[in-house]
C-alpha cells in the first residue's frame, strides 16, 4: 500500500532522513519506535506533504504521492493523526468530525451523517460532548477527537503521531483497543510512538528508528524479544524476564 | 442636552459606528484566516465607493452598486494572489509592511484614476434634506439604510461561518491551519476567499456611506485606523464583539462634539486605541476562554 525508497528528508539544509526505506501492506498496523529526535514525526509529516522530501520515492496505492501537495493527500486516502492532537480547540467537536470528512463532502450529506454515527460508537465519550468545544475536551478525549475526524474521510492508510503522549496508563490501553479494533475492520494503521512496549505489543510488523536511519526491522515479536531493542527502548535486560 | 439632541447625536454616533463595525469584521475575517492585519481594508472601502460613482454613469444605482462589490471583491482575490500567496511562511511583520505597502499603492492607483476631488453616490431615497422623525430627531433615510445594511451584512456573515460547510472550513483554518490542511482543506484558497469576503463587504460598506460621508481617494487611511481601533476594542477576530465596539466607539465620537471640538473627534479614537493597547490589549469583549483556546 504504501511503499518508501531511499526517503531524505528535513528543514532547510538540515537533513533528519537519511536514505528511509520501508513499506506498509495493507490491513496490517506497522510501527516506528524510536527516542526523541530519531526522525519518526519528520518522516510521517513527509509522507503526509507538511514537509517536503529532499529525494528519494514513496508510493501510496501506486501514486508518487511525494509530488502531491498536503492538502491533495488526504484525498488519496492517506490521513495523518498529527501529534499532540491538533484538534479545532475553538469549534464544536461536531464540528471538528464534519472537518475530517471534507474530502467525502461530494458524496452528499448522508455519507457524512452515516459515518458521523460510526465515530460516536467507536467513541461514545464523543457522543456526549457533540455540542462542546474540543479546547475544552481532556487529553484523551482530544486524542479520541483527533482519531475520529482522521477517520471521518474513510483512509485506506491512517497515520497516527505518538498517540499516547501524555495520556494516563488507562487511556493509552483504550486507544490502543481502538487501534486493534481498526485493523480487525481492514485498516491499514502506521503507529508512531515512544511507547515501544505498547506499540509493539498491538503491531504486526515494527522499524526502529535511530538518528534518521532505520536501524533494525521485522515482525514486532522478533522485535520484542531483540536485546538490542529491550535495552535501549523497553528499558530491561532479557534476564530480568526470567 | 435636550432629548432631542441627544437622540439625533446617538444615530450619529450608531451610522458611523456601524460603517467602523464593517471595517472591523473585515480586519477579523482576513485577521482570522492569516493571522495578520490587512492595513489595506480602508482601501477596500474606498474602491466600493469610487467604483460604484464611476459606473454609476452607466447604469441604474442598485446594478452600479452590485458591480462596484464585484469588483473589488476581485480585486482583493488579485492582491492576495499577486502579493501573499507566494510567500513561503512569511513572518507577521512582513506580511503587515506588505499591506502597508498595498494600501498606498490603491491610494495612488486611485489619484491617477479620480483624481483628488471629492465624489458621492446620490441618496438611496430622497436627497439631503429629505428627513424622517424619529422621538423628534430628524433623521436622514440614509442612516437607517447605512444601519440596515450592516445588520444584514452582520447577520449574513454570522450563518455563513456558522451554517455552511465552506464558513466551516474558514473558521478550521483560523483555529488550526496544519491540521486543516491535514483534513484536505485547501488552506491558501481559503486566505483568498477571506480576501474576497472582506474586500466584498468593506466595498457594500463604502457604496452605502458614500451619500452622508462622500468618497475621496485618501478615506481609507482614517476608516483603517478607526476600524482596528474598534478590532481591537472588541477583541480581535470577534464578529460580536466588533460591533459592539463599532457602536461604542461611534457613539463616544458623536456624544464627544457637545464636549470637546469636533477638530478632535479623531484624537478620541486614537486615545481610546492607545488605551486598550495598554490595558486590555485582548479587547474589552475578548473573553477569557476564548482567548485561552486561539492560538495566536
Amino acid at each position: 500500500m504504501l511503499k518508501i525508497r531511499n526517503l531524505e528528508s528535513g528543514y532547510g539544509k538540515i537533513k533528519v532522513l537519511k536514505h528511509v526505506s520501508m513499506h506498509v501492506d495493507p490491513g496490517e498496523i506497522v510501527t516506528i519506535i524510536g527516542a526523541n529526535g530519531a526522525g519518526k514525526t519528520t518522516l510521517l509529516s513527509t509522507i503526509a506533504g507538511l514537509v517536503k522530501a529532499a529525494s528519494g520515492e514513496a508510493e501510496f496505492k501506486g501514486t508518487n504521492i511525494l509530488k502531491s501537495k498536503a492538502a491533495a493527500i488526504p484525498a488519496l486516502g492517506c490521513v495523518m493523526v498529527p501529534e499532540g492532537r491538533q484538534v479545532f480547540a475553538t469549534m464544536t467537536v461536531e464540528e471538528n468530525l464534519l472537518l475530517g470528512g471534507h474530502v467525502l463532502q461530494k458524496q452528499g450529506k448522508q455519507v457524512l451523517v452515516e459515518l458521523l454515527e460510526y465515530q460516536y460508537e467507536l467513541f461514545p465519550i464523543l457522543r456526549d460532548r457533540r455540542n462542546q468545544l474540543a479546547g475544552t475536551l481532556s487529553g484523551g478525549e482530544q486524542q479520541m477527537l483527533a482519531m475520529g475526524r482522521a477517520l471521518m474521510s474513510k483512509p485506506s492508510l491512517v497515520m497516527m503521531d505518538e498517540p499516547s503522549t501524555g495520556l494516563a496508563p488507562l487511556i493509552v490501553k483504550e486507544i490502543f483497543q481502538i487501534i486493534v479494533r481498526l485493523r480487525q475492520e481492514g485498516n491499514t494503521v502506521l503507529l508512531v510512538e515512544q511507547n515501544a512496549k505498547a506499540a509493539l505489543g498491538i503491531a504486526d510488523r515494527g522499524y526502529v528508528l535511530e538518528t534518521g536511519k532505520i536501524i533494525l526491522q521485522g515482525p514486532a515479536e522478533d522485535l520484542l524479544a531483540n536485546q538490542d531493542v529491550q535495552r535501549a527502548y523497553l528499558g530491561r535486560e532479557k534476564t530480568e524476564e526470567k | 442636552m435636550t432629548l432631542e439632541l441627544a437622540i439625533q447625536y446617538l444615530m450619529a454616533g450608531i451610522t458611523y459606528g456601524s460603517i467602523y463595525a464593517i471595517v472591523a469584521i473585515g480586519f477579523n475575517i482576513i485577521y482570522n484566516t492569516t493571522g495578520i492585519i490587512n492595513f489595506a481594508q480602508g482601501e477596500f472601502v474606498m474602491f466600493g465607493g469610487m467604483i460604484a460613482i464611476t459606473l454609476l454613469n452607466f447604469m441604474p444605482l442598485p446594478i452600479a452598486i452590485f458591480l462596484a462589490v464585484a469588483i473589488t471583491m476581485v480585486i482583493g482575490a488579485l492582491i492576495e494572489i499577486c502579493f501573499i500567496r507566494w510567500l513561503k511562511s512569511p513572518s507577521v511583520l512582513r506580511m503587515i509592511i506588505i499591506t502597508i505597502g498595498i494600501s498606498i499603492l490603491s491610494r495612488e492607483v486611485a489619484v491617477h484614476i479620480w483624481g483628488e476631488s471629492i465624489r458621492s453616490l446620490p441618496y438611496f431615497v430622497g436627497n439631503e434634506i429629505t428627513s424622517i422623525p424619529i422621538l423628534g430627531a430628524r433623521i436622514s433615510p440614509q442612516v437607517l439604510w447605512v444601519v440596515l445594511v450592516s445588520a444584514l451584512m452582520v447577520l449574513c456573515l454570522g450563518i455563513f461561518f456558522k451554517t455552511t460547510s465552506v464558513g466551516r472550513e474558514m473558521r478550521a483554518c483560523a483555529a488550526n491551519r496544519k491540521a486543516a490542511t491535514l483534513c484536505g482543506i485547501n488552506t491558501q484558497n481559503m486566505v483568498t476567499l477571506s480576501f474576497i469576503l472582506s474586500a466584498g463587504i468593506g466595498a457594500l460598506a463604502g457604496c452605502v456611506m458614500s451619500p452622508i460621508t462622500y468618497s475621496q481617494y485618501d478615506m481609507g487611511t482614517g476608516l483603517a485606523i478607526k476600524g482596528f481601533t474598534v478590532a481591537i476594542l472588541g477583541g480581535l477576530g470577534s464578529s460580536g464583539g466588533a460591533v459592539a465596539a463599532g457602536l461604542l466607539l461611534g457613539i463616544i465620537e458623536a456624544f464627544s462634539v457637545s464636549v470637546v471640538p469636533l477638530a478632535f473627534q479623531d484624537a478620541i479614537s486614537i486615545a481610546i486605541l492607545l488605551a486598550i493597547l495598554f490595558v486590555r490589549p485582548q479587547g474589552l469583549f475578548g473573553s477569557k476562554e476564548a482567548a485561552g483556546l486561539k492560538e495566536y
